[in-house]
């Protein structure tokens, strides 16, 4: 491959993922988690998370402020499904375009600030859009009831091209309904095609200009350099990231809700891209699906299930485990989320990722050249 | 008129008084030691759940059931006999109505060792790390915080009673030599309000009149001379942390009658006291308690009808606009000093 | 006016902060391709005049002109793309990143000017601007260490590339602060020849400096400034020998 297009590195880790990704209905079944449902919402959350890392692993600007774009996609998408076309392109397109305009005004004012005030700035205008979409504009949102498919909606493409539907609306690929499988697949492109992407970006001179800036600012202004333009851009990027996350979520569960907004939502996304590793391509990615996993996973877990997998202990040890453990899943599995999370922070900062370098490292001491050092900055 | 606004600024007292009170723990927290603590809203929301499980025991009953009685359904009758009152008669009576005042005494010591222990524990690893790190590492604190307790009295709000004597309005305008009846206002919300005078009066003049608060206030000042005069400023600093929880915690107790707490109460609040703190100047005491109270009266008229009906939503942003105009157009806040943070 | 020959020109500045006059009537001609050493005893106002000159600080009175454009107001990158670069007394390093990479964005700044969206290429096929960079550090002397995390380097090879940075960007005018601040002799030597051969190249400097030695052995014309007024300007010899200077500054030194 030219050079100028793709590192030999690069190439490789692409299809690694490329692959990894495809065959997660395989290697996911044992897990518990090969089914669509679980599966798609790996694909979305992992997009959201490529993106938010674009602007926090390279810059450095942490914004407590995500939930927004991946909201207002949510919303511009289910609009164009409704307004529009069941075709889930337009969707799509619709919601890129939509968020990446929200979040050009929002991180235009917002970049005039940096550090915490940036980030305070970041959560007051994500605070500010949910409380309205809950509120006045609930006419555009549907407040508490979340925006929903209806077939009463006018579809003006699809009545003009005379595209009728019997039943609840799905909507569509290309005339292909978008559900199971199939839009585990869609999702999956979507992620591939957007883990491309960053890749180049982080390769790329831009990219290099944006963990410049992470690391020393004011060299950066004294280099010639004006760093506000570079800001935005990561800003606008990761915004269309996550507009395009939320477009997906409600392409495949068309139904978009103001919670999808609320900080929480924007904290969650934080929380995936440092237990994966900030900064590193495909740790944002390993962030979300653990997540999302153990999410599903720990909350599916009840008392009843725990006493079945204690059987085999003395009567009373078994019930104090079950009672113990019981706290950290089902309900409690936030719980255990933020105890990972306090432990990460402190005991390995670069998350996942860096622990797999550091056990890699220790199998590999001879071999842990300058090349890995460079890569490890990457 | 005058009644109209007269009442909405009251109105704003008391949330004001929270705001003030939680804001002013985070900046005694962040202008001592440097640091932003996300998990500030999770000692406001562990004090209120401190008044719960006061009242949890001090309303333990013993439970007897009498054969020989049915009760009106037809079960025997169950005879409930509050302990508090067996062993202590009226006074045990006169604790369980002012339970919540009353928590106010075992909250102070356990929010200060819930304090240092945290400061000691953690928050102390994280005073040479990035901002970014302090603020997820106690952000990871907080959602621990609020799921333990979620674990313990589960998700729904628990009500706490206020005490008899100090349910019911108070009729200031009468007060004032006004007419009668027009402007009433909550009395525990009067109590509210003066008790955050009476605490933030506490705080202020200690730091002002003790040793103590004056190497503390030479540590916000400048840290490292202060150090060079070999004093240990560092145990000082950990008992500011102690003091910002205790703070917090006391605001928390006092708040459950007014808003019966959940496990995410704190984290609501938290995210509006950040906002105060901006408002206010970041370091600044005075700016937070003064953005406190001046944005908790804003948000009181913002939610008036009259107001609403020129901008609808106001009410819902705000706060939030109010510091995303501050920050954009005065970046230190009302009352901070410049370049505090803007790295 | 056709002053051809000053590249920089500070014109009456005057700065205050509060009741202090920290800069009092300085009026400097940096001449084009000349080096132009400020010295001073601590407290002297040197620190303030290199940040008056870059645009850190507004003075109360005065401006300074560059090439006949005045820089008062100018941000730190407009002012970097007129031509100017600039050594910290405590490098501005990108610490996180690679010596090489800290190299090469300079020379991407000068190609590409102060914002480019440059994301269809990847770095590792940006061959001429990585060839000059891997050129600067050999002239530097850290070729060895380009794949080193610039953080991890010692605090004089820190220097050695923070003056690479300036120097692939070519700059009209490179200004010094301190530039052999706490180095060995040794580094010192080395950095002193580094600058010669760069004077050789026609560039104008100014250098801030406490040590005499790299001063004399470096600069063709000398201002001596104390208590924020510019007590003397001249030749080096002619400086050395103004009894104003010694009593000033050198007498405390011999």
């Amino acid at each position: 491959m030219n050079p100028a297009l793709m590192s030999r590195n690069d190439l490789f880790l692409l299809l690694g993922f490329t692959l990894v990704v495809l065959a997660m209905p395989i290697w996911l079944a044992p897990f518990g988690a090969g089914y669509p449902d679980l599966l798609q919402r790996f694909m979305i959350y992992g997009i959201f998370a490529v993106g938010f890392n674009i602007l926090f692993g390279l810059t450095g600007y942490l914004s407590f402020g995500h939930a927004a774009f991946f909201g207002v996609g949510s919303y511009t998408a289910v609009w164009s499904l409704k307004l529009l076309t069941l075709d889930a392109i337009p969707a799509l397109f619709f919601a890129v375009i939509i968020s990446g305009l929200f979040a050009l005004v929002i991180g235009f004012l917002c970049l005039r600030r940096s550090g915490i005030y940036f980030s305070i700035l970041t959560l007051a205008f994500a605070q500010m859009s949910y409380n309205l979409a809950y509120s006045v504009l609930t006419p555009i949102t549907n407040g508490e009831t979340g925006l929903q498919l209806t077939l009463s909606d006018p579809r003006v493409i699809d009545a003009a091209v005379g595209h009728t539907f019997v039943g609840q609306p799905i909507p569509t690929l290309l005339g292909t309904p978008i559900g199971g499988y199939a839009g585990f697949y869609f999702c999956a492109g979507f992620l591939i095609i957007t883990f491309f992407i960053a890749q180049r970006i982080a390769g790329s001179p831009f990219g290099m200009m944006l963990k410049a800036i992470k690391s020393n600012q004011t060299r950066m202004q004294f280099t010639g350099f004006n760093t506000r333009p570079y800001a935005l851009s990561a800003f606008v990027i990761s915004g269309m990231y996550a507009g395009l996350a939320g477009a997906l979520l409600a392409v495949t569960d068309p139904l978009a809700g103001a919670e999808r907004m609320q900080w929480t939502a924007s904290g969650e996304v934080v929380l995936m891209t440092i237990l994966g590793g900030v900064g590193t391509l495909v740790g944002p990615v390993i962030g979300a699906w653990i997540i999302k996993y153990f999410e599903n996973i720990l909350s599916a877990l009840n008392d009843n299930i725990l006493a079945r997998f204690f059987d085999f202990l003395p009567d009373g040890v078994d019930t104090f485990f079950v009672k113990v453990i019981g706290k950290f899943v089902g309900d409690g599995w936030h719980l255990t989320l933020g105890l990972v999370f306090v432990i990460i922070v402190i005991f390995l900062p670069g998350g996942i990722m860096e622990g797999v370098r550091r056990v890699a490292a220790m199998f590999d001491r001879s071999g842990g050249k300058t090349s890995t050092r460079t890569q490890a900055a990457e | 008129m005058f009644e109209v606004i007269f009442l909405q600024f009251l109105n704003g007292l008391d949330k004001g008084a929270a705001y003030a009170l939680i804001a002013l723990g985070l900046t005694l927290v962040f202008g001592t030691l440097g640091v932003v603590n996300f998990a500030h809203g999770a000692l406001f929301m562990l004090g209120a759940f401190c008044a719960v499980t006061v009242r949890m025991f001090l309303t333990m009953e013993t439970v007897t059931v009498d054969p020989t009685q049915l009760s009106p359904w037809g079960a025997p009758l169950e005879i409930r006999e509050p302990l508090v009152q067996a062993w202590l008669g009226d006074f045990g009576a006169v604790l369980v109505n002012y339970s919540v005042p009353f928590s106010i005494l075992i909250t102070i010591p356990i929010m200060l060792l819930v304090g240092i222990g945290l400061e000691r524990g953690i928050i102390k690893h994280f005073y040479k790390r990035p901002h970014a790190e302090q603020i997820l590492v106690t952000f990871g604190l907080a959602i621990v915080a609020q799921e333990v307790i979620k674990s313990i009295f589960g998700p729904n709000p628990i009500p706490q009673p206020m005490p008899t004597d100090l349910r019911g309005a108070a009729d200031i305008g009468a007060w004032l030599g006004m007419q009668a009846n027009v402007i009433t206002y909550p009395i525990w919300r009067l109590v509210y309000f003066l008790f955050a005078g009476v605490v933030i009066g506490a705080v202020f003049a200690f730091l002002q009149f003790t040793t103590f608060g004056m190497v503390v206030r030479a540590g916000m000042a400048d840290r490292e001379t202060v150090g060079l005069l070999g004093i240990n400023i560092d145990r000082r600093f950990t008992i500011m942390f102690g003091l910002a929880a205790v703070v917090a915690g006391v605001a928390g107790v006092m708040y459950t009658p007014l808003l019966p707490p959940n496990y995410h109460i704190g984290m609501d609040f938290l995210v509006l006291s950040f906002v105060v703190v901006v408002v206010g100047g970041m370091g600044s005491l005075p700016g937070a308690v003064a953005a406190g109270f001046l944005l908790g009266i804003l948000q009181s008229f913002a939610s008036m009808n009259q107001v609403k009906a020129i901008f609808p939503g106001i009410d819902q942003i705000i706060i939030y606009l109010v510091a995303v105009v501050i920050l954009l157009v005065r970046p230190r806040g009302l009352l901070g000093r410049r370049g505090v943070m803007e790295a | 006016m056709a002053q051809n020959n000053v590249v920089l020109h500070v014109a009456d500045v005057h700065k205050r902060f509060g009741g202090l006059h920290a800069l009092a009537d300085i009026d400097l001609q940096i001449e084009e391709g000349k080096t132009h050493a400020i010295i001073g005893p601590n407290g002297a106002g040197k620190s303030t005049l290199l940040n008056v000159i870059i645009g850190k600080l507004p003075p109360t009175s005065g401006q300074v002109v560059f090439d006949g454009t005045i820089l008062t107001g100018r941000k730190p990158y407009q002012i970097n793309q007129l031509g100017i670069a600039r050594v910290f007394q405590t490098p501005e390093i990108f610490a996180d990143l690679s010596v090489l990479h800290n190299v090469m964005i300079p020379a991407l700044a000068k190609r590409d000017g102060m914002f480019r969206l440059n994301m269809l290429r990847t770095l590792d096929s940006e061959t001429g601007i990585r060839a000059e960079a891997e050129h600067m550090l050999e002239d530097v002397g850290l070729i060895n260490r380009r794949h080193m995390q610039a953080g991890s380097l010692s605090r004089g090879d820190k220097r050695r590339m923070e003056l690479a940075m300036c120097l692939i960007q070519h700059p009209r005018l490179l200004l010094l602060d301190e530039p052999t601040a706490g180095m060995s002799r040794h580094d010192t030597n080395t950095t002193i020849d580094l600058l010669k051969k760069i004077k050789a190249r026609g560039m104008t400097k100014v250098i801030i400096e406490h040590d005499m030695h790299v001063v004399f052995s470096l600069a063709d014309k000398i201002s001596v400034l104390a208590q924020g007024r510019i007590i003397a300007d001249g030749m080096p010899d002619q400086v050395r020998g103004n009894p104003k200077v010694q009593e000033a500054y050198l007498g405390g030194a011999h």
